[in-house]
């Protein structure tokens, strides 16, 4: 909580970046206490990891601070209070959390439960409903990172040329000390 | 940052562990938490590492930008023939149980394919991805220098 607040409120997007990972390995780490071990696995490499990665190497393209915003939006605040308060009052009406009647726990949970082992031989339960009664849905998540890759590489493989808007107007920031070159990773 | 000796020494020890979880996670999935997903990401942080130390150019050597083009396309691909491969031989698509008479071995050799196709894809998109942003910068300086130039 105290980390999601800082996320909003610094204005400088390396610190920003790596609360991001701090807010992904504690959630692992929630993850791993709850028992869940993918989930948790997950969120390391690819919360804490990755995506950190990822944003630092966009951070050497773009100014480190935050271009600081004037005033307040109070159109903005009062949608999500709206909302916020909508969704807390959705949650009055779900079922207590771990009762043993409870949708996700009579639904194909028990079939999934019961049968895994049954079915495919295999103990973690959690690859063989990914890999096999969920096949197509796992196929679209591959499908989806496939896009991603190739919709990056629609919009980066273009090599910059000074004729392209935005190109001459903004240069790459540079560090102070140090030459073009060595900032190259 | 090759010239940092500690940092070299580290990585150097570090980045064939880090191959050798993401294989342990990608083929060890079906026993313990993990699978494709995980793996290709945990995979390609490795890479990652060794480019950071050692610069872009002699990560590019290990494995070459086509290369990753293909490889990413070809993971997703072994996915939908996989499932394709269930269909010839008489069940449903995405299903495995045609592979082999036992159903155990069959639903086993099916994930272990389609989760090595997924692993496949995350890790090459991951480097893909990485790459993309890691040399824009250069690129980038590069066109202002020629601009300079031309204008001299």
């Amino acid at each position: 909580m105290i980390v999601a607040v800082t996320i909003v409120r610094v204005r400088d997007l390396f610190a920003a970046g790596m609360m991001f990972a701090i807010y992904s390995l504690l959630s692992a780490g929630l993850f791993t206490v709850l028992g869940a071990g993918d989930v948790a696995l997950t969120e390391a490499a690819v919360g804490a990891g990755i995506s950190t990665i990822l944003v630092l190497a966009v951070l050497t393209l773009a100014r480190r601070y935050e271009h600081p915003t004037g005033g307040h939006n109070w159109l903005a605040l009062a949608v999500v209070l709206a909302t916020g308060a909508i969704l807390i009052h959705a949650t009055l009406d779900l079922p207590e959390f771990g009762a043993a009647d409870n949708p996700a726990q009579v639904h194909v949970g028990p079939f999934y439960t019961e049968n895994s082992y049954s079915d495919m031989g295999i103990p973690n339960m959690v690859a063989a409903v990914l890999a096999s009664y969920r096949s197509i849905d796992t196929m679209g998540e591959a499908f989806v990172i496939f896009a991603a890759a190739l919709g990056v590489f629609a919009l980066l493989s273009v090599r910059p040329t000074r004729d392209m808007p935005g190109v001459r107007k903004r240069r790459p920031p540079r560090r102070p000390g140090k030459s073009p070159e060595g900032k190259r990773p | 940052m090759i010239d940092n000796g500690i940092l070299r020494v580290i990585s150097r020890f570090l980045i064939p562990f880090i191959l050798l979880v993401g294989l342990y996670i990608q083929f060890h999935g079906e026993y313990s938490p993990g699978g494709g997903f995980q793996a290709g990401v945990v995979f390609a942080a490795g890479w990652i590492l060794y480019v950071l130390i050692y610069g872009l150019e002699r990560g590019l050597n290990v494995i070459s930008l086509n290369a990753m083009y293909v490889l990413s396309a070809v993971g997703v691909l072994l996915y939908a023939f996989t499932g394709l491969a269930g269909v010839l031989l008489g069940g449903k698509y995405l299903d495995f149980t045609p592979f082999s008479a036992n159903p155990h071995t069959a639903q086993q050799t099916g994930i272990i394919i389609v989760e090595f196709g997924v692993g496949l894809t995350v890790a090459t998109v991951a480097m893909l991805l990485f790459t993309m942003f890691a040399r824009r910068r250069g690129e980038w300086l590069e066109a202002l220098e020629e601009e300079d130039e031309g204008s001299e």
